[in-house]
């Protein structure tokens, strides 16, 4: 049976005279990865704060594997490790110096804080470089340490707070890589974004945020979902033609088509996905239109977001 | 997994007591990793007394005339301890510079999530701070010894001058640690070097407040700074005639009390600070 281990109801959270979050609820059930995601400054960081002890909340109630963050605080921090925006690791020491200081400051013996620094640099594919200064390593290398550095309780509950932000692709790819192998383990994980692919890829479910409240929370198909029908896109190679391809998706569609000239592509929303294909691509054929191009696309996570925050924007 | 559960599990006031002591002789020893890790930074800042004392004692110093017997006259044992102190003076921006790093790379936010004694980043801070202060004067007094400056004090005076030293040094972390924790950036710590040069340089570390402008010279005789540098100056036998404001007359209670007073302001400023990060 599922059991939650992130939960929060009606959080809010001032500062001076704006409000960074405002009845804002959010849960996560054991085991499973849990996006936050919005644009910059939605109280992304605030909540995560909030959740990891590291600020009071003003009003609501917050908990963490059982225990309430403002009640239990230390009960909380045994069983929570935290990556902030930037890796808090000492750059002038080793990477194993730093697992080995950040297991004594968990207060582990020094042979199990040596011993557990061992196994997470072989987890997280630092075991070759442990010795080097963390000053030379890549991104990836500090950000995968920095995982590490939270990993060292085995905490029950992993906060990531934008664990890939300004990192270029492949160490994006070393992070995305290292947070799922977590996932699988049993780790519950709860990370901020505001990169959709990211969230698209790692988590279950996606909470999104703006202006410091709940927009909408969903798997991530969930999401695209919500964004309506599959779009049927039919590419011309001649721009003249544009008008009869337009006649053709109008014939199939289930909403207004949209006319891209530049790009001379007609594309609409459709209703039955491959039938409007198949029934498309042959009359088509029939008049004689030369197609460049013809098919089905999802909506993007992207579409979905901009549309999703901007119905928000509008109420 | 099996590392789930800390070692820590009663708590008693003993046992709190111990994993703090703990966790500030982790943090320490994450310092004195650094100075391993990194002897040429270490070196550097060692180097930096060796310039100032040679720019003052032979520079601006063969144009001073402290004693009234001439220039550059026995400037060396009126200099010397004034470079020790000016040395503790400008300390607390090494402290606020090093807070303010741990601030901003998420150090002390890491920390704050752990379930450890969250003081630790500090006094531990300071301890080290201290350590550090201590050895920076040896190699202070090594110098000094070198280019010619004696004690003529007891052996417990002079070191008496030196515990004095470390006493501002002690109660200045304080002053760092607040700072560090106020400013945004670690580039902002860096511009605290401007406060630090008028706070070691308006007092009688290098230049007696008589010979200063009248409104300048009161600020500099109940400057903190210049109580420790005449009390060590004292203390070392090296004295020059001073002037008969309080701080001057009784300059070795001035010396204690001062930074008693700085630490009184200073560290419930801090810990408020630290604190307010929750906040």
């Amino acid at each position: 049976m599922p059991t939650t281990t992130v939960e929060a109801r009606n959080l809010g959270k001032r500062y001076k005279d704006t409000s960074a979050l405002e009845n804002f609820d959010l849960s996560a059930e054991a085991g499973t990865v849990l996006g936050l995601l919005g644009p910059n400054g939605a109280g992304k960081t605030t909540t995560v704060r909030i959740l990891t002890t590291l600020l009071s909340l003003d009003t609501g109630s917050a908990s963490v594997a059982g225990f309430d963050v403002a009640r239990d605080a230390r009960q909380v921090r045994r069983r929570i490790g935290l990556t902030g925006q930037n890796p808090a690791v000492d750059d002038l020491l080793s990477a194993r110096q730093n697992l080995v200081l950040f297991g004594r400051l968990f207060r582990l013996t020094k042979a199990r804080a040596r011993e557990r620094a061992a196994r997470l640099l072989e987890q997280f594919g630092l075991a070759e470089t442990a010795d080097r200064q963390v000053k030379k390593f890549s991104g990836g290398m500090k950000r995968r340490l920095d995982l590490a550095a939270g990993m060292i309780l085995a905490p029950q509950v992993l906060f990531l707070d934008e664990p890939t932000t300004g990192l270029d692709p492949a160490g994006r790819r070393e992070v995305w890589d290292a947070v799922s192998g977590l996932a699988a383990d049993g780790t519950t994980v709860v990370l901020t974004t505001h990169y959709l692919d990211e969230a698209d890829r790692l988590c279950d479910r996606i909470a999104v945020i703006d202006h410091g409240r709940n927009v909408v929370e969903d798997t991530p198909a969930g999401l695209k979902r919500r964004m309506g029908h599959d779009r049927l896109e039919l590419v011309v190679a001649d721009h003249a033609e544009l008008a009869a391809a337009r006649g053709l998706i109008e014939a199939v569609a289930s909403g207004e088509p949209a006319v891209d000239e530049a790009a001379g592509s007609v594309s609409a929303p459709v209703a039955e996905p491959v039938d409007a294909l198949t029934a498309t691509a042959t009359a088509a054929r029939e008049k004689r239109l030369e197609v460049a191009d013809i098919g089905l696309r999802r909506p993007t996570l992207d579409e979905a977001f901009l549309e999703l925050i901007g119905q928000e924007d509008r109420k | 997994m099996t590392t789930t559960n800390p070692t820590m599990t009663r708590e008693t006031l003993g046992s709190r007591l111990k994993w703090t002591i703990h966790d500030y002789r982790a943090i320490v020893g994450q310092e004195f990793a650094h100075i391993f890790r990194q002897p040429a930074n270490f070196a550097w800042q060692l180097g930096f007394p060796i310039v100032m004392v040679l720019l003052f004692v032979y520079v601006f110093g063969s144009a001073m005339d402290v004693t009234g017997a001439g220039a550059g006259v026995d400037y060396v044992s009126f200099a010397m301890p004034g470079m020790f102190a000016m040395t503790m003076a400008f300390g607390f921006t090494n402290t606020a510079w090093a807070v303010a790093e741990m601030k901003e790379k998420g150090f002390i936010d890491r920390v704050r999530s752990m379930p450890m004694a969250s003081s630790a980043v500090v006094v531990g801070r300071n301890i080290a701070d201290t350590i550090h202060a201590a050895v920076d004067l040896s190699i202070l007094a090594l110098i000094a010894l070198v280019i010619g400056w004696r004690s003529d004090g007891s052996l417990l005076e002079t070191l008496a001058a030196f515990g004095l030293l470390l006493w501002l040094r002690f109660a200045l972390i304080w002053v760092g640690v607040w700072l560090g924790l106020l400013v945004k950036n670690v580039e902002q710590a860096g511009n605290l070097f401007a406060v630090a040069f008028p706070f070691a340089m308006v007092s009688s570390v290098f230049t007696p407040p008589d010979l200063m402008p009248n409104w300048l010279g009161t600020i500099a005789v109940w400057n903190p700074v210049s109580a420790t540098a005449t009390a060590i100056r004292d203390l070392y036998g090296n004295p020059l005639p001073v002037g008969d404001a309080w701080p001057e007359t009784h300059a070795i209670a001035a010396a204690l009390i001062g930074p008693i007073v700085i630490t009184v302001i200073f560290l419930p400023l801090a810990v408020r600070r630290f604190r307010g990060l929750g906040r």
